[in-house]
């Protein structure tokens, strides 16, 4: 997969001066963009929820992406996330953003945890442990009905003002929804972008690129593995915590093997390697099920089609094409 | 712990080994696709599931269950040959993930098709005349289909280790598994080895559908649960072995049928907590190669 | 089953994305089903259900009763002109699919009602949402907890049974016929914990005997290493508290594992289309209860109606026991805006309280506290071959009249009187 166009680094190799500036305001752009994304979308629960998974799938591609690690059991992290936010809020009446934090943190600790256990595991057997663990952590929650609601779900998660600095705002607008949720994915992303550009992230890639000449060079391959899988539960908790605001509720299929495998095909979709590709996956997989699904009830066959074609004939994702077609 | 007796634990270790024969069943054809392409295929489920329609659809046509059973493989084998050779053979090279998406999307494709020609409901499939009703087995009543699916497993298992290690078609694929360029080199036309290879395994997962209709009916979705399951035995055996996928999927229905007894509601997440420790402790799995897709 | 029924399934199928077709073309969403007329805005009826998915057979009947409850209102003038329409979303089973398509059907297509759901996590999510933003909601599947203080709101409406009458119901008829010693087979979830709940309060009165709960995983597909134990301790009736796929399972290998020669077995629940889905053989004899089934038309006239008018809108078929509820779900809350005159929720709702109404099955109203529908439930049993047309797959042998006295009480669910 060493083909698909992989970050600044190898994009600022290239003489395009407009993409090499793109490229340095990634999360500037996509910060514009993301501000007028409702209103070319069907509705806006449905524009909110691309941008939540959009969250959850790069925060799945640091792991999967940058340093390669195909994880199976991402739907822990973003569950978790989820689960410790309504939580917060449904059984301790915390506010809104004490409960962000602790949805974030949920996801790290929950990473971490995974994290010291898996780190050890590489190729397909790193996957299948992952979704192992996950599946356990599904099946605590789901006996933990006190808690979590158990089968039914956690509900009650009714978040009806946003308060910021005295500025009170209307939760229940869609809108306004909308925006709050913006607000939180477009911090994640400038971080996120920072991080790739630090020295951690050159290590992150020294290590995929070649794991003996990292270790060679001194870096902890196994500490960089185990720090990025927290990093990346951090991300997928804030995604989860930012769900459970938005539909007020936490169904149990978050913590649901399918929800890892999704977004495994999210992030191959939209081209694994690449820094919007994911989000990119993601926004094409759900408006695809979602106006797919309301033209008929065979929508599987076409979306199954879809994955097919892509990666018979798109296998840098569609994002990574694209970036493909512009660098020539 | 009411009503436990010997008698009872002697009844569920062989309803234990019964379904992990079971299992096994289920797994072997994923296994043998895995060990030897290094393909995982996520539309395993999906082919299972189809088998069991096609043996549905034979018994629509008047036809009865043993001729199904010798159509079904075929027909799936062939529905197998032709998404190898046209789907699966362009992407050998590019890692893991490739096969592994394009399977996941296959399989969307085949549970719709069968939901389009078939309809959502399921269809109720009679366990044949000849194989109806308990029988006992000095423990306990048990089913005679049961057992012969115990019988069936076994069978398919001796023909697939004669056909592994006794043929020179056999020898040509395994030796394939392990250094394909060598044997590329020596002249033997690995693709259409590998096409074999999928094709036998797939019609293994169709035989297997189809000998699991009688236990639990025929629906479009019935792929998805066995998956699961096959793939826990495939890892928890090693990859690429054989061997250890039968021993693996002897123990997991072992283990499965006592947490039956002892904590029922803990019977499906046990399965991934013993993946989960097998892997922790071995992490290639009780027979596989250390090191393969790492 | 036969090759005929296959036929006739294929026809109502086709029919129905026909009409699906048609629905797009004529108003760019593909399930709005009457024209719109352009200076009339219509009555919006959110209606999510999982067309696809394991219940797709069911919701795709609800569509269709529902689609009769529409064409009833709207060929009965509507409410003073204004015509309804029905807008069918694909929840996909899913809690957070469904939540979207509730906010998707309040905030997008502003709809004045919302019916729907086949699972309870499913109606759960939706009445959260629903409840936030004052818009009624009228559930058509089963849940304890809808009903309780904690999730219920003035708008939430449940239509359907509930898991504690129609437990109580089979448990009443049961106990006293086949004996006291029961084993519990049941799935573990608040579903089915709740089913058992409502048998054993219903056995207290007959002093029954609990000898095992043996509690197995939501979706189960091999029940062969739970079976022995039950069989080993011979209870006289065995209470298999599952729904869907993991029922149509362990009532076929609970026969393949000669269960039923030992001991009678009854379910809360026998759904129409599962028993269509599992067979004869499987379901031979089994006991169970249902909210409805067509056969009951030569006794209940309102069900011989609603039946003649579902044949005639589709094909002759007969409406399913959960497709039933989607008829009168949706009824209900346009009879409640008929009788209101208005669409706005707070004046629908006591008209929904106050609404005395039989339907399709016989009398039924709302219980002021937790708008409960208070109505029968049917007891059935399982025929061992159908005598007239593969739909004649239950006898009816006994009816549970509809009384507060089987719902828990008011104060039990948390209200403060």
């Amino acid at each position: 997969m060493s083909d698909v166009p992989q970050t600044i680094a190898d994009a600022s190799d290239r003489s395009n001066s407009l993409f090499d500036m793109a490229v340095r305001h990634r999360a500037i752009l996509a910060s514009v963009f993301l501000l007028m994304f409702p209103l070319i979308m069907p509705f806006k629960a449905l524009a909110a929820n691309i941008l939540i998974y959009g969250l959850y799938a790069l925060g799945f591609n640091l792991l999967f992406g940058f340093l390669g690690l195909l994880s199976f059991g991402h739907a822990a992290l973003f569950g978790t996330g989820a689960y410790f936010c309504g939580i917060a809020i449904v059984h301790f009446g915390l506010p809104w953003y004490v409960a962000i934090l602790i949805g974030t943190l949920g996801g790290a600790g929950m990473a971490a945890i995974i994290g010291v256990l898996a780190v050890r595991t590489r190729g397909i057997y790193f996957a299948m442990v992952t979704m192992a663990l996950a599946q356990c952590v599904y099946y605590l929650f789901y006996q933990a009905e006190g808690w979590t609601g158990g089968e039914n779900g956690l509900r009650g998660i009714n978040v009806r003002v946003i308060d910021i600095f005295g500025l009170k705002f209307d939760f229940l607008d869609p809108l306004t929804r909308y925006y709050v949720i913006a607000a939180f994915v477009i911090l994640a992303l400038f971080v996120l972008s920072r991080i790739l550009a630090s020295p951690f992230g050159a290590v992150i890639e020294a290590v995929r690129e070649n794991e003996a000449r990292a270790r060679a060079s001194g870096y902890n391959v196994m500490l960089t593995r185990l720090l990025t899988f927290i990093l990346s539960g951090a991300f997928c908790g804030l995604a989860g915590a930012l769900a459970a605001l938005h539909l007020s509720i936490v169904p149990i299929e978050m913590l649901h093997y399918e929800t890892s495998g999704m977004v495994v095909m999210m992030a191959l979709l939209g081209g694994m390697g690449t820094f919007f590709g994911p989000f990119v996956g993601a926004a094409v997989f759900m408006l695809l099920e979602n106006l797919v699904s309301l033209w008929t009830v065979h929508w599987q066959l076409i979306v199954g089609a879809v994955f097919v074609a892509c990666v018979l004939f798109f296998p840098a994702g569609i994002w990574g094409t694209i970036l493909r077609r512009i660098h020539k | 712990m009411a009503g436990l007796s010997l008698d009872l634990i002697a009844v569920q270790l062989f309803a234990g080994l019964a379904l992990g024969a079971i299992y096994v069943l289920f797994a072997i054809g994923l296994s043998l696709i895995f060990g030897m392409l290094t393909v995982v295929n996520f539309a395993h489920g999906a082919f299972f599931m189809v088998g069991a329609y096609v043996g549905l659809f034979v018994l629509m046509m008047g036809g009865n269950f043993w001729l199904a059973l010798v159509v079904v493989p075929l027909v799936v084998g062939v529905i197998g040959l032709i998404v190898e050779r046209f789907l699966v053979r362009p992407l050998y090279g590019r890692g893991i993930d490739y096969p592994l998406l394009l399977t996941f999307g296959l399989s969307y494709i085949m549970v719709e098709l069968i939901r389009i020609a078939f309809g959502t409901t399921g269809y109720p499939f009679d366990t044949p005349e000849l194989l109806q009703g308990a029988v006992d087995i000095g423990i306990g009543y048990f089913p005679l289909y049961r057992l012969f699916v115990l019988g069936a497993a076994a069978v398919v298992l001796l023909v697939l280790w004669l056909f592994l290690e006794k043929t020179s078609y056999g020898l040509i694929i395994r030796a394939g598994a392990r250094d394909p360029q060598i044997v590329r080199v020596l002249g033997v036309d690995v693709s259409r080895v590998w096409l074999v290879v999928f094709g036998v395994g797939t019609g293994i997962a169709g035989l297997a559908g189809v000998l699991a209709a009688p236990l639990q009916g025929v629906i479009p979705e019935m792929g998805s649960t066995i998956l699961a399951e096959a793939f826990v035995v495939t890892v928890v055996g090693g990859m690429g072995s054989i061997g250890g996928a039968v021993i693996a999927g002897l123990l997991v229905g072992v283990v499965v049928s006592m947490t039956s007894l002892f904590a029922p509601e803990m019977a499906k997440v046990s399965i991934f907590a013993l993946m989960a420790i097998v892997l922790l402790v071995r992490p290639q799995g009780f027979f596989g190669r250390a090191g393969l897709m790492s | 089953m036969t090759k005929k029924t296959r036929g006739s399934k294929f026809i109502t199928r086709r029919r129905l994305l026909t009409t699906v077709g048609t629905g797009a073309m004529l108003a760019a969403s593909p399930f709005r089903i009457n024209v719109v007329k352009a200076d009339e805005p219509t009555i919006k009826v959110g209606f999510p259900v999982p067309l696809t998915g394991p219940y797709g057979t069911e919701a795709q009947d609800q569509v269709r009763a529902a689609q009769v409850a529409i064409a009833e209102f709207n060929d009965a003038g509507g409410l003073n002109g204004r015509k309804a329409e029905l807008l069918v979303r694909d929840d996909k089973l899913n809690p957070g699919e469904a939540a979207t398509r509730a906010l998707e059907l309040i905030e997008k297509d502003k709809v004045s009602f919302i019916v729907g759901s086949l699972s309870a996590s499913v109606q759960l999510a939706v009445n959260n949402v629903t409840k936030e933003r004052k818009i009624i909601y009228n559930s058509i599947s089963q849940s304890d907890e809808i009903n309780e203080a904690k999730d219920f709101s003035r708008y939430t409406f449940h239509e359907a049974l509930n898991p504690h009458l129609t437990a109580g119901a089979v448990g009443r008829y049961a106990f006293p016929k086949f004996g006291k010693k029961v084993a519990f087979l049941t799935a573990d979830y608040a579903y089915g914990h709740e089913m058992v709940r409502g048998f054993q309060e219903a056995g207290k009165a007959f002093g029954i005997e609990t000898v095992i709960d043996v509690r197995h995983p939501l979706g189960t597909s091999d029940f062969s290493t739970l079976l022995p134990r039950i069989q080993a301790l011979k209870p006289d009736i065995l209470c298999i508290s599952n729904f869907g796929r993991d029922q149509q399972i362990s009532l076929k290998q609970a026969t393949d594992f000669g269960l039923k020669k030992s001991m009678k077995i009854v379910a809360p629940i026998l759904l129409y289309t599962g028993r269509l889905a599992a067979g004869a053989q499987a379901f031979d004899g089994v006991i169970g209860g249902t909210s409805y089934y067509w056969g009951i038309e030569d006794k209940v006239a309102s069900a011989k109606a609603f039946n003649d008018r579902f044949r005639k809108m589709h094909d002759g078929k007969v409406p399913s026991d959960y497709g039933a509820m989607g008829y009168a779900g949706v009824k209900v809350v346009l009879e409640g805006a008929k009788a209101a005159g208005s669409l706005d929720s707070e004046k629908v709702i006591p008209a929904i309280e106050a609404l005395k109404y039989d339907y399709y099955k016989g009398p039924e109203y709302y219980r002021k506290c937790d708008h409960q529908a208070v109505q029968s439930v049917l007891i059935i049993e399982s025929k061992s071959k159908p005598e007239k047309g593969p739909a004649d797959v239950f006898n009816v042998i006994s009816t549970d009249e509809p009384s507060e006295a089987n719902l828990r009480t008011c104060a039990e669910l948390g209200f403060k009187s």
